[in-house]
Formats: C-alpha cells, structure tokens, sequence
C-alpha cells in the first residue's frame, strides 16, 4: 500500500500532496521537509529507492518536478516507479506536454486524475485509456453544466 | 500550458499568478492574508454566494492550505458544495474535505449525508466520487455508516465496472480502520470470486483487499489461491497483445500479476494439491524464462514492468523456500542483475539475494557471486547499494568464507561512509564472534576494529572481547601481547586504551617476562594515556593499577606515586579521588595475601549467548519479514550485548533471570516512575513495590490495631554490586508525631544479584495524610542514583473490620450527617466497570464489606475502625455505581473530618 505521495520542484515547492494515512498535520510537514532535503541532496544516477524509517521511499524526477512516493516494506518498488510513470503520463496526456505550472494552476485536476489512478493508497485503474475515460466523463459533466449556465444567463433556458 | 478543460475558475488562477509573481515570502504572506480577510468577508457577509463563487473561495483556501498555510474556517461551506447540483462545485466540495477534513470533525455527519444521497446517484461518476471520499477519510464513522452499501455494491450484478473497482478499495481503506467491517459468510466466496472477473481493472482492484482479507483470516479465503493461480498462470502466457489496455509497455498486466504473486505470498505451502502446484511453478518457471529473452523494447518502463513480476515470482520462490531447482535459477538470474548498468536493478538483487542466502538450498549459489558483491560494496556510487552489499555479505557469511569476508569489510571501513560505519563494526564483530575457530584470530579482527573506527565500537562490542578473553585461557597470552603492541601506537582510541587497560591488568603478566613489555614498560604505557582520557576509562586505569601491584610488587612504588597523585585535589573528579585514596589505602595496608585474594584473576563469565549475535536476525525472520538485519540492528542498538549490564529499562522483568522476590510475585508496570505510585498497595499489603532495571523492592506487612511492622527486601539486579546504598526516610518530624516511623539500617553495600531486607515498624498516633516515602541512594557503577518510593503505609492500614447489621449500619450513618463527617465524590469508572473488582478492592482496603444491608445489590457498603494510639474513629463507606453513566459515587462518613476526607481521597479514582 502506498503511504503518502509528494510532488515537489527542484527548488524544493511542494507542488502537490497525497496522504493515504492519516497523520497530524505536524507529522505531514516534518516529513515532508526531511524527505525534500533528502532526497534533493541525492545525485542523478543514484537508486530511485531507499530505506526510511520503518518504509521505503520511491522516487523520479520528471524535468523539474520529483515524483516521490512512501511504500511498505513488502512492496514492490519497481512497479511503484511505474505507478509514478503511469501518473506523469495520464497528467501529460491530459494536459498535452504536461509542465509543472499545469499542475499549479490546475492542482484540482492533478488530485482528480490522482485519484482515478489509487484509492486508499492501492492501484485502481491501471488502462490508461480506462482512467482518461473517467476524467472525459467529469469534464463532460462540466461543460453541460458550463454550457447550461450561460444559456441561463442570456435568458434562453 | 494548454487550456483546461471544464470550466476554469478565473478568479483561482489570478491568485496564484499574484503569489508566484511574490518576490518575497512577506510578500507572499501578505497576499495571503488579504485573501484571506476577502474570502472571510464574502463568507460572513449577507449576501448569498452563488454556487460558482463558493466554490471559487474554497478552491482558493485549498490552494492556500496546499501552500502550508493554517486554514480554519471554509469547512461549512466546503460541505455545503457536496450537496450543488453541479458536479464540478461537487466535486471541490469534496476535494476540500478529503484534504482539510480530519476524521473527527464535527461536520462529519453532514458530510455522510451528502454521500449517502451521492452513492444513491444513477450516474456512475458521481457514485465513484462519494467513494473516493470514503476511502480519502476512511474513518470509523464511514465504516459504520457505509458497511452495508459499499459490500453490496462491490459484488452486485447491476454495479458497473468501474464503481466496482472503486467499491473494492473503498472497502479495503474501511477494512483497516474497521476490520469487522467485512461481511463472511456467502459474503467469502463472492468476493474471491472476484478473481474471476471479466474486467482486469476489477480483478486488480479486488486482489488487493483479498489479499488484506486473507491476512486478517488465511483459512477462510483459502479458496482464492486455485483460482489466483490460474489467472495469473493465463496472464503469463498470454501474448502481449492479448490484454490491449492492461498491457504495459510489452508486458501484459503487470500490476495484477504482482498482487496475484503478493497474494500467494500469505500462504506456506502455496496449496497442497499437486495440480495446482505444478501450474504454478510451471509459471513461475514461465517467468523465469522470459527474464532471458530479448527485450521487447528498450524504454526503461518496458525493463521495469518486466522486471517488477520477476523480482515478484523471486519472493515467492524464496518463500516456499521447497523448490531447490527455481531457488538456483533465481540466483543465477539475480547474479546477472548485479552487473546490470541500472543501479535500481542492482540494489534491487542484491538486496533479494539477501534472502537467497538464507536458504539451504541456495546459499551455496549465493557464495558464487562473492567478488563481484565484495566489488559492489567497494565501487558502487550509491551508499545506499552499498550498504545493500554489506549486508549480503553478512548474510552469505559462513566458516568458510569468514576469514575473507571479514577481511575484505574491514578494509572497506577504512574509508567506509560514516552513515554506515557504525552498523559495518556489528556486523564485523558478529561475524568474528560466530565464526571464529581460532580465537587470536577473534581478538586480531576486533583489535583492528577498535583502531580502524574506534568511534563507531559501541561499548557492547569491547566489552565482548574482554569476556571471551577472559574465557579462554589459551587466548591471553597473545591478547596481551597484541594490545599491548596496538597500545604503542602513537595515536591510539579511548576504546583501545580501555581493553589494554582491562587485559593489561588480568594478563599483564604473561607478557612481562619480555623485557620490551616488563611491568615498568607497561605501566608507563598505559598511564601515558591516562591523561587523555575521560573519567571512566581513567578510573579504569586506576583498578588495572591496584591490579599491577597485587602481578607486580616491583613496581608498587610507582604506582602508589600515582594513587597518591590522584588522591586529592589534582584530581577533579570526585570518584577518581576516592578510588585513588582507597586503592592507595589498601596497597599500604593489605598484606600480600590479602591483596591476593582481593585483586584474584576475574572468574569466568557465565557462558551464554552472546547477545552481541542476538541482534543478528534469526534467518526464518528475515525471510518473512523482507526486511534485512540492518534495521534490527539498529532497533537493538541499545541492547545489551554481553548481559554485563542490565536488561533495557521499560522492560517489565516478571519472569525469569531479573525477579529476585518471586515469592511475593505480582509485579505491576511502570518502573520507571520516580515516585512510584503506590495506591495499588491501598488493596493489599504484600507485593513488588519498585522495580527498575538495576534494583527491585518488595514489600511484605502486617498491621495490628495502631501498630504495623513493614519488611523491604531490596534485589540487586545487576551483575556488579550497589554501594553507598541508602534508604532514607522522607517523613517531616511533624508527621512523625502522628505516625511515627522506625528503620533499622542497612548494610551500604548490595552485592550484585544479593538480596537484602530492612525492617520498619510504624506506630499510628493520630490520623494522618499521605504516606511516608522513601528515598533510596546508592551507587551503580559509580553513578549516583535516586529514587523516591511512597511507603505503602496509608491510613486505611490501621482498619479495623466491624461486622454490622442493616439496622445498626444506616442508624449510624444517619448519626454521622453532619457537615464535617460527610464526604463524597463522583467520578468516573475505570472502564470497563468492574463490580467485582470493586468489591475485591474494598475487602483489601480494610474495612468490612457489608452484604445484604444496602437495598440495591449493585451498591457497596463498609464499615471500620481506625485505631490510633489517642482514639479509635469510626468509619462508614458507601458506594454506588452508575452502570449506565459508567460513574461512581462514593460517600464515606466518620467520626472525624481528617478521617473522612483522607479516606474519600485515598479511594477516590481507584474503582
């Protein structure tokens, strides 16, 4: 089961956050300040895992954003790796070329692809296609509404 | 940045322009707050949002609470959202509350309402969203109020596939918090069922809560390993094409087949049929095969994939641990991951032939691939592969690779990482000490040890070494000969100082008939480091001194110089200056014999385990656990290696070696607590009434009348003896005049394991408050140590029982009305209510318990006398519990006021 999730920039932002356990506040931003430094200090060719505690810390770097997830011990890292890949390529499909101000300016989005992809820290949809259906979906449900209500406001409904 | 689509919110992307455009934090800060002043007022003004401004508004705290700002208001609005007609307010609304919304929030019933109304929804998106919210909070509350819909949910036919998937990982979240949440039953067999599900998306998500399931309950989900074999089975042969979306990169269904193999993991044998059995190692076998195929592309996501369900099938392999021929293969296929270029791949078979090592079947296999692990911890970039190599080489370790291994790890730890170093030094002791054949060998490895990285050995370790020094005799010779050379170095460890120190001072004199080590030669050596070192080693040196003029009576005149040197003012600490003036004393005043038989060679350690290779993890450990010994090492880093010292504290000693005063039994926690809470001996008069990890106190009394007579036995628990050992009486000569207190004393000094008793009598003049206490001082290891002890001697000890009938009982309570005999308190029960224990606890407070007299059976009644020398007081106690309020009320009436109060306080809280 995946604990916790962190997006973060180089320039160490946190830029989003997922929590599949529920830890005080105080705990959430020790964390992520120890995990930030932790792993900003590590080199490029390094191995994307380490030990932490009583977890283990997978993490990737896509350009300017690091992708880091906490995961059990008995948990299979290398598919973590692509469980993050599957993520970056669901936000870059969405996006189209997907930068890190997309996930600034649109963090609502991020944690709703999110979570299409894991609930409760376990992986739900992994069909690519299956997971951008379901966000097709609720945009679909938006722009009705969207287009509903400037039909309202220029008295035509 | 393309344009989103849905409807963007203008307002939520101006503001997080104007804070990025921020060029200071201040700047940044005061942006917020004026948000937050806005949105405060928008909230608070009269004026009605509309459904698109509050969700703007919430959508902005969020973004400010994401930014690691507090946000303590929004939450009603958030929750009004969940209730919009429009699913993107909706769906902020939920956001906001799986973010900001912890469990026990007031809103939390507002919250279940709205998603009960959205599970109900016919529109499969807006059902997923309710369900993505439960799992978000996944509190008790959610388990209670959902465990009837999400079971149905999961298993109807008429649920589409994709609220399934949701249902089942819902049901896993509420499933941890709430494990009585799942349904059995038929329930069982439609869940497992799922296995066999049409819908890959489905099987992936209801793998992961079977496999919680069958951790909960093994037998009853059994019948998920046929079927989870035969799917996996057809996911490994099938071709890539075969599973469209649910192939990743060229490799059909990886995570599927992950969980599938997870899933297997929980049951030893996998399945006793043979059929089933064979299907699966033919998979696994699969498997295998495929590893050594050509890569079906070159992307790292295909090799990871690919690579993930082999690491997978490795880890079950290694956990059936039955199958020699794929244990072999799995090795072969590891040891050509450790010269792989991807160094996730080379952490990740290192670490898995940690494992490997610890089966019989493989750990020859394992050997094979020694040079290129002992290179791997000597070249690798990434501390972290590192230490994953160190580690593999204490796990392969055997006699017959030892003497290398150990060799090739101390190298390293010349220019070890410090991160690691400490952890490396265990490991190498460990190994020496459980292999060694021949011990100078044993003593040579952690010698070096000791001046390679004498920071990094804990005390554990140099302790060790002197025990089987002094254990084996046909050793200490050439110990004293090697520490005396390493001793010459220039610079030489504290560490190393206080091993030459201590075998010096035992085995000098095996080396002493070489005029290079003569007794002078010796001496000098060691106290020309004296000077550099802290008190405990220089009070060490100062007993391997003593111990040189009993071998050397030649050079008792340099020595005493030094005694004398150190036995005043020139030495700052306190208990070098006594050790020096009383070593100084006893060479002048003891006669040779004397001084023969006290400074005699040091006996024999028991022989135990050493408790150095206990924090090795026993192999079948390792294996469950996954998780190598570094961290059991570290966890145990302060544990007691050589059982020198004491067991941890915290560490409840009841059974076994530590309880001195079994007799007495009944020991209760808590032995750290300075002031020990004594109120359990209100009830009762015998029993342990301190215990920590050096020393344990028990108590046996008796009282007549006004008189008691108290015995203390104090335990030494430690191997070394207690001195300067006192207790004191902390009871002021004012309270003596209305219990008056008598010790007899002790001997100062508690051998080590010894047990001794101290008597008391107590006299009860007048009533009294409180209870004496005790302060126990003594020395352990030459460290003042303190405790305070409350006496069990409290008032309610001077009862005496009186048997009276329901008549004479309520006349006289009647009697006692007045304002100063009455006292009551209320106060909560000790869950869960226990009236029996209660009745239990009033017959051991002295009094006697009166049946039948108070007309409700649930009510407790007392009567007593305390005798005191001046008067005897009579005593009246009631008490009533409130079942459903799960209260107390006691109500104690006597003839006296301080008598009242101080028994309605001593009992007060303790039903």
């Amino acid at each position: 089961m995946m604990l916790f999730m962190l997006l973060f920039s180089r320039q160490g932002k946190l830029r989003l956050q997922k929590w599949y356990m529920a830890y005080p506040d105080k705990v959430k931003k020790k964390i992520t300040r120890e995990l930030v430094t932790t792993i900003l200090a590590r080199k490029p060719k390094m191995c994307s895992f380490l030990e932490w505690k009583d977890c283990k810390i997978v993490y990737k770097r896509y350009a300017s954003l690091y992708f880091c997830c906490a995961i059990e011990q008995n948990d299979n890292e290398l598919l973590t790796l692509e469980i993050i890949h599957r993520y970056v390529e669901l936000l870059d499909k969405y996006f189209g070329s997907v930068c890190e101000l997309d996930i600034i300016f649109n963090f609502e989005k991020a944690y709703f692809i999110l979570d299409e992809l894991l609930i409760g820290g376990e992986i739900q949809e992994t069909s690519k296609k299956n997971v951008l259906k379901a966000i097709a979906s609720q945009d679909l449900l938006q722009e009705d509404e969207a287009v509903e209500g400037t039909l309202r406001d220029i008295g035509l409904l | 940045m393309a344009p989103v689509r849905g409807d963007g919110m203008r307002g939520l992307a101006v503001f997080i322009s104007d804070i990025r455009n921020c060029k200071s934090k201040e700047a940044e800060v005061k942006r917020i707050n004026k948000e937050l002043a806005n949105i405060r007022s928008k909230f608070k003004g009269d004026k009605t949002l509309d459904g698109y401004q509050k969700k703007k508004y919430v959508c902005k705290l969020l973004f400010i609470f994401l930014l690691g700002h507090d946000i303590d208001f929004g939450h009603m609005e958030a929750v009004n959202l969940l209730s919009s007609n429009k699913y993107s307010e909706k769906q902020i609304g939920y956001l906001f509350i799986s973010v900001l919304v912890n469990t026990n929030s007031d809103l939390i019933r507002l919250i279940i309402q709205s998603i009960k109304n959205d599970l109900q929804s016919r529109n499969p998106v807006h059902v997923n969203l309710a369900l993505q919210c439960i799992a978000n909070i996944g509190s008790r509350d959610m388990a209670e109020s959902f465990s009837n819909e999400i079971p149905k949910l999961l298993v109807s036919g008429d649920t589409m596939d994709v609220v399934k998937q949701s249902a089942a990982l819902c049901l896993l979240r509420l499933f941890r918090s709430s494990p009585d949440i799942i349904p059995g039953g038929e329930w069982t067999s439609r869940i497992i069922h799922l296995l066999n599900d049409q819908h890959m998306g489905v099987v992936t998500a209801a793998t992961s809560l079977i496999d919680a399931l069958v951790k909960r309950n093994p037998e009853e989900y059994k019948g998920c390993v046929n079927l989870a074999v035969s799917r996996l089975s057809r996911i490994v042969t099938a071709s890539y094409t075969d599973l469209q979306d649910y192939t990743y990169y060229f490799v059909p269904a990886p995570w599927l087949s992950v969980k599938l193999l997870r899933l297997l993991q929980n049951y030893n044998p996998v399945t006793e049929e043979p059929g089933v059995r064979a299907r699966l190692n033919e998979t696994l076998e699969t498997i295998l095969n495929k590893a050594q195929e050509p890569p079906k592309s070159k992307k790292v996501q295909h090799s990871n994939a690919k690579n993930a369900v082999l690491f997978e099938a490795i880890n079950l392999i290694i956990h059936s641990d039955s199958e020699p021929n794929l244990l072999v293969r799995a090795c072969n296929q590891l040891g050509q991951f450790l010269s792989n270029r991807e160094t996730n791949l080379r952490y990740l078979a290192l670490e898995s032939m940690c494992h490997l090592a610890t089966s019989e079947f493989s750990h020859e296999e394992v050997k094979k691939h020694q040079e290129v692990v002992i290179l791997s911890m000597k070249m690798e970039k990434d501390v972290s592969v590192r230490q994953m190599a160190v580690d593999l080489l204490y796990a392969m370790c055997d006699r017959g690779n030892a003497e290398e291994i150990v060799q090739e790890m101390l190298n390293y730890l010349e220019t070890a990482d410090y991160s690691i170093r400490e952890e490396m030094v265990l490991k190498v002791a460990i190994l020496a000490e459980k292999y060694a054949t021949d011990y100078t060998w044993y003593v040579d490895v952690i010698l070096n040890l000791i001046r390679i990285a004498g920071d990094y050995v804990s005390e554990e370790v140099w302790y060790r070494v002197i025990q089987i020094v002094i254990n084996r005799e046909e050793v200490q010779g050439y110990a004293a000969k090697t520490v005396f050379e390493a001793l010459q170095a220039p610079a030489c460890h504290e560490n190393m100082v206080k091993v030459g120190g201590y075998i010096l001072g035992e085995f000098g004199n095996l080396i002493a008939g070489d005029s290079r080590s003569a007794p002078l030669v010796q001496f000098k050596l060691l106290h020309s480091k004296y000077h550099l070192c802290s008190p405990m080693t220089r009070a060490l040196l100062l007993s391997t001194y003593i111990k040189f003029i009993n071998l050397f009576p030649e050079i008792r005149t340099n020595i005493q110089e030094v005694f004398r040197q150190h036995s005043n003012l020139r030495s700052a600490d306190a208990e070098l200056q006594q050790r020096a003036s009383e070593y100084l004393q006893l060479s002048i005043v003891a006669s040779t014999d004397v001084l023969a038989t006290v400074l005699e060679e040091m006996p024999s350690f028991p022989e135990r385990e050493s408790s150095i290779k206990k924090k090795n993890v026993p192999e079948n450990e390792i294996r469950e656990s996954k998780s190598p010994a570094p961290n059991a090492v570290n966890s145990n880093a302060n544990a007691d290696l050589l059982g020198l010292s004491t067991p941890p504290a915290g560490v409840n000693n009841t059974g076994g070696s530590g309880t001195l005063i079994d007799v007495l039994g009944d020991i209760y926690g808590n032995n750290n607590a300075a002031t020990y809470n004594t109120k359990k001996f209100l009830f009762k008069n015998n029993g342990v009434l301190f215990e920590n990890e050096m020393l344990q106190i028990g108590v046996k009394s008796e009282f007549r009348q006004n008189l008691g007579r108290l015995g203390l036995f104090y335990g030494n628990k430690t191997q070394i003896p207690l001195t300067n050992f006192m207790p004191v009486l902390q009871w002021s000569a004012e309270e003596a005049l209305k219990l008056n207190v008598q010790m007899k004393p002790v001997d100062p000094t508690l051998e080590a394991g010894a047990q001794i008793q101290q008597l008391l009598t107590a006299e009860c003049i007048e009533d009294y408050a409180d209870a004496p206490t005790i302060e126990v001082n003594f020395r352990y290891n030459n460290v003042p140590q303190k405790f305070s002890i409350k006496l069990p001697l409290t008032l309610n000890k001077f009862f005496e029982p009186t048997e009276m009938n329901g008549e004479s009982f309520f006349a006289r309570w009647k009697n006692l009305g007045g304002e100063q005999q009455r006292a009551q308190k209320v106060f909560k029960a000790q869950q869960p209510l226990d009236l029996p224990g209660a009745r239990n606890k009033l017959m051991g407070f002295g009094m006697q318990l009166l049946e039948n007299v108070d007309p409700n059976p649930d009510n407790m009644v007392c009567a007593g006398i305390i005798h005191t020398q001046t008067q005897q007081v009579g005593c009246l106690l009631r008490l009533e519990p409130n079942k459903q309020a799960q209260m107390f009320r006691l109500t104690i009436r006597a003839s006296k006021e301080t008598v009242t109060r101080e028994v309605c306080d001593l009992l007060s809280d303790q039903f």
